[in-house]
């Protein structure tokens, strides 16, 4: 029931107040937009600096946070008056996802295996080429370097920041062993794995006794030294250059090319390099789903839980006889471990590789997709880098856009900024990430999770 | 008198330079409570954590059950039948209690450890009703009682607890002293209790340490300190609760 006397006071919206607050806004946004939008740079043909005025674009930037905050303003006054706000979803949407989340895995792993005909039926074997490669296999390649960082920063609550390392340690391992030793696909894939594993292991022994910030620095400072070294020890990576001619994997010997011994040529087939991206999709397919069952069964074994109580509270840890250094340890090198099955992937997936693919840019992109997903669950970790690798996809089939914006107009360009505000908007909406609640691992009677928006984070 | 079973001899302990125990002597005897009590700042809290190993004592030895674990790390000191309720409980909050419990299960193998569950959940009925629910949802109290719990699951032979009153109500702070005397007599646990509630620290235990700047001034049995006009002048008239 309203309340009759302050009902008739508060309805009236303050419009004052909101033009006030998006004129402050505006304000703002104008401050910064002055040096960096309001003048854009190029050289001319004397390598001279021109700066290109570019004021008309301020004035949209100052326009669209003015009514946006406007708006916001507005439907802040009157939320407190209704009870029913404008929701994204209807209430409970998440919850009914949880609780059916059985159900869901089997319909999403039915998906993902038949994506490839999917593709083909709906676009025919000249479309699926881009499908199943540019968002199959790129999406996956991120959900699983996404779990794999799951492991190190969701459950054992260690902030690395510089996980891409081990990506690239995985990527060369398998790019240098396969040109000098010639040896196959199928036996870099775990060497490449073991070889990550190691690095984690090295890294995580001098940040032991560092946690939070400092962790998250040294972290940081270690991929930018993996890559460093990439860069200038020439002999070794052959620096800038990269390392092209990778050998491509084969179907368990068979090559996929166009000769008469090769995967078409042997299965009776009409030769079509979809074949290989097939394969290729199936292969990453198959160490995400892996990484994905190695991760659930762990979290039900000792170690898996001791991730979890060092996340929670380290020197608890200690006091119940769990050995700290031995969990962060094993929680290092496994995330590295899938790390580094991934860049073996992705180096025999592209034939070749350069430091460029492994720099700071992917480690925030990986820690984005588990920070967005909610720390620790492998639903939001996958929803997420669907969204933001997927998107990034998307961007580039946006072309008609042009037909709005004139020719100049490159949807790709607006990447980061949209990323920038989809990080925002989730952080406001979902601080704690697309999936929040932890399922518990063990269960007397039966499963409830409990939402995490009813515990503070870390504190009793 | 049977050889005690943790012996603290002349331990000295440090953070960086500054001297927080000053050569403290704790014996505690198999099957008993000893409590040490003492003002904020004293160094009991560092004695705990001396005796589990972080920091760890620079000078003196500590002995448990005949064997020196002056300088194990914290997790050995844990497996050797050691337990720690440590200060301000440190529960693991998004966990359910139930999981918390299987923590304190860490150190052994999980054989015993519905029936343990079931005994811990006859100590305190209150732990029962909350299994499902996560550690951080909890009050204080039931916070305490999971604490004392998860240290129990792991079947010691000694108990540690630090300052189990900490910030509850005088029921409540009953209820779990209550708790401890029924496990020190039932099933003979030896428990080292720190405590600034000296009336019911002394009232409970059998003998006491009082403990000032990292010295230990009186000991005695619990009550005898309680009628000492000392220790009453200093930790007890006015703070009688």
């Amino acid at each position: 029931m309203a309340n009759p006397v302050s009902a008739p006071a508060a309805r009236q919206l303050d419009m004052k107040a909101a033009l006030k607050e998006a004129a402050f806004a505006a304000l703002v946004t104008f401050g910064l937009c002055i040096p960096i939008i309001a003048w854009g740079t190029r050289s001319n043909m004397e390598n001279v600096l021109v700066l290109d005025p570019r004021w008309d674009a301020v004035a949209w930037a100052v326009a669209i946070v003015f009514v946006g905050r406007f708006l916001m303003a507005l439907r802040q006054q009157g939320r407190s008056e209704r009870k029913s706000m404008v929701r994204f979803l209807p209430h409970g949407t998440f919850a009914f996802f949880q609780r059916n989340s059985r159900i869901f895995s089997v319909f999403g792993l039915g998906f993902l295996i038949t994506f490839p005909i999917i593709a083909i039926t709906l676009t025919g074997w000249g479309g699926a080429l881009k499908w199943i490669d540019n968002f199959g296999v790129q999406i996956l390649i991120y959900v699983m370097l996404g779990w794999g960082l799951n492991i190190v920063v969701g459950l054992a609550g260690l902030l690395d920041l510089g996980y891409v390392a081990f990506y690239a340690v995985g990527a060369y391992s398998y790019a240098l062993l396969a040109q000098k030793f010639g040896l196959s696909f199928w036996i870099l894939l775990p060497i490449s794995g073991i070889l990550a594993a190691f690095w984690g292991m090295l890294l995580g022994f001098p940040v032991l006794r560092l946690r939070g910030d400092y962790l998250a620095i040294v972290t940081l400072a270690f991929g930018e030294i993996i890559r460093l070294v990439l860069i200038n020890w020439t002999d070794f990576s052959n620096g800038y250059a990269g390392i092209s001619g990778i050998p491509r994997p084969s179907f368990f010997g068979i090559p996929f090319n166009a000769s008469d011994t090769g995967f078409a040529a042997v299965f009776g087939l009409e030769f079509s390099p979809l074949y290989r991206t097939i394969f290729l999709y199936y292969v990453i397919l198959s160490l995400a789903l892996l990484t994905a069952f190695v991760t659930l069964r762990l979290r039900r074994l000792p170690v898996g839980r001791a991730w979890e109580a060092l996340r929670e509270d380290e020197i608890a840890c200690r006091s119940l006889g769990i050995n700290t250094t031995n969990t962060k340890l094993t929680a290092f090198s496994l995330g590295a471990m899938f790390g580094g099955f991934a860049g073996s992937f992705f180096a025999a997936r592209q034939g070749f590789i350069s430091p460029e693919s492994f720099v700071f840019m992917e480690s925030a992109v990986i820690l984005a997709i588990v920070v967005l997903g909610g720390m620790g669950s492998l639903w939001g970790c996958a929803i997420a880098a669907i969204a933001m690798i997927g998107g990034t996809e998307l961007l580039r089939e946006l072309e008609w856009l042009k037909a709005i914006f004139g020719q100049d107009f490159d949807p790709t360009k607006y990447r980061m900024l949209i990323f920038g505000f989809a990080m925002v908007v989730i952080m406001i909406w979902k601080p704690r990430g697309l999936i929040s609640t932890r399922e518990p691992t063990a269960f007397l009677k039966e499963k409830k999770a409990i939402s995490a928006d009813m515990v503070q984070e870390g504190h009793g | 008198m049977s050889a005690p079973l943790l012996a603290v001899r002349g331990v000295k302990t440090f953070y960086g330079k500054i001297i927080a125990l000053k050569g403290v002597d704790v014996d505690v005897n198999p099957g008993e409570i000893v409590t040490m009590i003492g003002a904020n700042g004293a160094g009991k809290s560092t004695l705990m954590m001396t005796i589990f190993g972080a920091p760890q004592a620079r000078e003196g030895t500590i002995a448990y059950d005949g064997r020196d674990i002056t300088k194990l790390p914290s997790h050995e000191i844990a497996r050797l039948g050691i337990a720690q309720s440590p200060e301000g409980r440190r529960i693991f909050p998004r966990m359910t209690v139930y999981e918390n419990l299987q923590m304190g299960a860490a150190v052994r193998d999980f054989a015993h450890f519905e029936e343990d569950l079931e005994t811990i959940c006859q100590l305190f009925p209150r732990v029962r009703e909350r299994l499902q629910q996560r550690g951080g949802t909890l009050s204080g109290g039931e916070q305490q009682m999971v604490a004392i719990a998860r240290a129990l699951m792991a079947r010691p032979k000694l108990l540690l607890l630090d300052e189990p009153s900490l910030g509850l109500a005088p029921l409540i702070v009953k209820q779990i002293f209550e708790a401890i005397r029924e496990l020190n007599r039932t099933q003979g646990l030896t428990v080292f209790l720190v405590e600034q509630n000296a009336f019911h620290a002394l009232k409970l235990a059998h003998r006491g340490y009082v403990m000032v700047n990292g010295v230990i001034t009186m000991s005695g049995t619990g009550k005898n300190l309680l009628a000492d006009p000392q220790v009453r002048a200093a930790y007890l008239e006015g703070g009688r609760h």
